[in-house]
């Protein structure tokens, strides 16, 4: 009689390792390393192997939930307290613990991917990362499904929209959390006569002074739109290779001057940047934290439109409690609460009306809550395949590194 | 062993040539360190460096191979990336050893009758290590920024073009890392040139020779292990460094070292091997190029 596997996945896996010991060149390359070497290389292996397994739910007798965020992506008060969240707290009596733990998409998987690969705890029960981290994860089997009929606001109140994309149809496992323009910003002090377009970046007054996202979909999907391209549509290498041509021919020339994260709003205050391909909501911010010097416009040819959603880690435990958090930021006070503080568009029907009652002059915000017409010109950037992901990822990396 | 160097070069005493289990003893938690903590961390490099493409697989799915072609890749690809990166840290080191090498001078020998100036200069080279290495290089960014002082200062005097501009260029990275290894270069050349005996420069002015003879044939050589360690000191980590070149600090697009490098594939691209074999690559060029410069600076004993 076989005797039953343990518990604990990482073991599992060395138990299965251990018994399939095939005597292949491969396996014993890898018995060449010492014995704790080939310890090490089973944690980090990075070969194809089944999907991990969702973990116990032990929401009913644990009433905590750890939610893992960007910075700047909830609402606080002068005390550091977040008052949308001490309401959560009241209203379902679970305790969760908020940490700004999401500085970038690509930092955070490589910080979590290995314990995902194995099914453990990443220390979080829920994280929102961006539309094509989110279609990775799903690829992958690292995030669980959810259950729609746990969360009746979600049901009623999620925007028609975002009802259904192409990494995850249906949103069984992916729920939208805010949502966001990426278009151009500039300096109304030094360019009075403003911006309409990403090609009027490459102006000769503006030489050294412009700024792009180190974001590869928002600035690519700025400039393929300039070019005519339509990024939710099936394009392919040759669309996305006359584009990176422009952007290698902006940053030789010296005409850009940097390709940055989070970090360019430093760069927009100091002034060493002018013009620059930004994110929407980050100017409603600089504007009121640093003065009004800022304006955001959608590119006539169309800007790009992105979101961040809440996933629930595989090896996460409080599944339910997840469940119910993500319903309850789907209250449209909540979700009007939150808006007015981090300035993104809330994914929530009722969201507008109840900022009505808020803050009367955000709800006419085009940046938050945006129009049918500014919303028919920004385009998500459609979902790339494992191999177009590397190709294309690759090319852009090539320009930001200066080979 | 190269960390022998860092050492300020004292005859070392014989030990007791019996073997001693008690030694072996108190040895082992320090190999078992260095077993668990870089032996196998390296192992699992090298296995990583010649991973190949996993068939179908994801992004990021690599298994075990003997692909070497990635090296071969690597420095065809980044050739460039590697060049310059040694070429910053080789700027950096020399303009760290002209700055900290006078005022080490002055602190060590200069200050030694004004025992409270000296501790105060000391105080002064160490304060900086009280704040963040971060903050710093990200303080430099915005006094060096266009807007800024300096910057415009210096335009307004017309010694920069109006429309030149110093962060995102190879030379702010280079100040960056200089900036951030100084301590590193003056405390060790501080420790050799406190302990110089002046009575023999006064020998050397005795015996006719010019004060700077005597600074090249006395000085410089009395002094050679704490440049040896300073310079070892501040190439090293230089030669990795992937903060000051990063565009998020001083660089931009055209000033990644091979730490932006390392970084952007292990993270962004996830191509691991690449990632890999760029890290031996670095190790084993510093390697060299250490052995060959201790060789060459005539204090092999220090290793």
């Amino acid at each position: 009689m076989a005797k039953p596997l343990p518990e604990d996945p990482f073991i599992r896996d060395l138990v299965l390792r251990a018994q399939r010991a095939q005597l292949s060149r491969r396996t014993m390359l890898k018995g060449a390393g010492v014995g704790a070497a080939a310890l090490t290389l089973a944690a980090c292996s990075t070969g194809a192997q089944d999907k991990p397994k969702p973990a116990e739910d032990i929401s009913d007798t644990d009433k905590t939930v750890r939610w893992d965020n960007w910075a700047l992506y909830l609402d606080v008060d002068d005390d550091g307290n977040y008052p949308s969240l001490e309401g959560f707290e009241k209203q379902t009596g679970i305790k969760a613990t908020y940490t700004e733990a999401v500085d970038d998409n690509d930092t955070y998987y490589g910080k979590v991917k290995d314990q995902l690969k194995l099914g453990q705890d990443i220390g979080c029960d829920v994280v929102c990362l961006t539309d094509w981290m989110i279609a990775r994860w799903i690829r992958f089997g690292y995030g669980q499904e959810l259950d729609r009929t746990r969360m009746p606001n979600v049901e009623s109140n999620l925007v028609d929209a975002l009802k259904n994309v192409d990494f995850d149809p249906g949103r069984k496992i992916s729920i939208p959390w805010q949502g966001g323009f990426a278009g151009i910003a500039w300096n109304k002090d030094e360019i009075p006569e403003g911006l309409t377009s990403v090609s009027d970046l490459w102006d000769p007054s503006l030489k050294g002074r412009v700024g792009v996202l180190s974001e590869m979909r928002d600035t690519m999907g700025c400039i393929m739109q300039d070019l005519g391209t339509q990024i939710d549509g099936n394009w392919g290498d040759a669309e996305f290779t006359a584009a990176i041509d422009v952007l290698q021919k902006q940053v030789t020339d010296g005409q850009i001057r940097n390709i940055k994260g989070n970090s360019y709003k430093e760069d927009l205050v100091n002034g060493d940047t002018l013009a620059a391909i930004v994110w929407s909501g980050d100017i409603t911010q600089l504007n009121a934290e640093a003065g009004e010097h800022w304006d955001f416009a959608v590119p006539d040819k169309g800007g790009t439109l992105w979101n961040d959603n809440f996933i629930v880690p595989i090896g996460s435990g409080h599944k339910k409690n997840a469940e119910d958090l993500i319903n309850y930021y789907y209250d449209p006070e909540v979700a009007a609460m939150v808006a007015a503080w981090v300035n993104y568009i809330p994914p929530v029907k009722g969201a507008k009306e109840a900022m009505m009652d808020l803050d009367p002059e955000l709800a006419d915000n085009q940046l938050i809550f945006p129009s049918d017409a500014t919303l028919a010109n920004t385009h998500l950037f459609r979902t790339l395949s494992a191999a177009e992901e590397q190709k294309y990822a690759t090319q852009f990396q090539a320009i930001l590194l200066g080979a | 062993m190269a960390f022998g160097a860092f050492a300020t070069g004292t005859a070392r005493e014989q030990g007791p040539r019996r073997k001693s289990r008690i030694a072996l003893l108190l040895l082992l938690p320090g190999i078992l360190y260095l077993m668990l903590f870089f032996l196998v961390p390296l192992v699992s490099l090298v296995l990583t460096s010649l991973q190949e493409p996993a068939p179908m697989g994801d992004i990021g799915e690599y298994q075990t191979a003997f692909k070497w072609e990635n090296y071969v890749d690597v420095i065809g690809t980044y050739g460039e990336h590697i060049l310059r990166s040694f070429i910053y840290a080789i700027l950096a080191t020399i303009f760290a050893l002209l700055f900290s090498y006078p005022l080490a001078y002055f602190i060590g020998v200069k200050a030694r009758r004004w025992p409270l100036v000296q501790n105060l200069l000391l105080v002064l080279v160490i304060a900086p290590f009280f704040i963040s290495f971060l903050l710093r290089t990200l303080a430099w960014k915005s006094i060096l920024s266009d807007e800024g002082v300096v910057i415009s200062g210096l335009k307004a005097l017309s010694l920069m073009a109006p429309d030149a501009h110093f962060t995102g260029t190879g030379a702010a990275v280079v100040f960056g890392l200089t900036y951030n290894f100084i301590p590193f270069m003056t405390l060790p050349l501080y420790s050799t040139l406190e302990r110089l005996d002046t009575r023999l420069l006064e020998a050397g002015g005795d015996l006719y020779s010019k004060p700077s003879t005597t600074f090249f044939k006395v000085t410089i050589p009395l002094s050679m292990s704490g440049i040896v360690s300073g310079v070892l000191l501040t190439f090293i980590p230089a030669a990795g460094d992937y903060i000051n070149a990063s565009r998020n600090f001083l660089g931009g697009s055209g000033t990644a070292m091979i730490g932006n490098v390392i970084e952007s594939n292990f993270l962004v691209t996830l191509n691991y091997p690449a990632a890999a074999s760029l890290s031996i690559i670095l190790m084993a060029v510093i390697l060299v190029m250490v052995t060959v410069y201790v060789k060459r600076s005539g204090t092999e004993d220090l290793l």
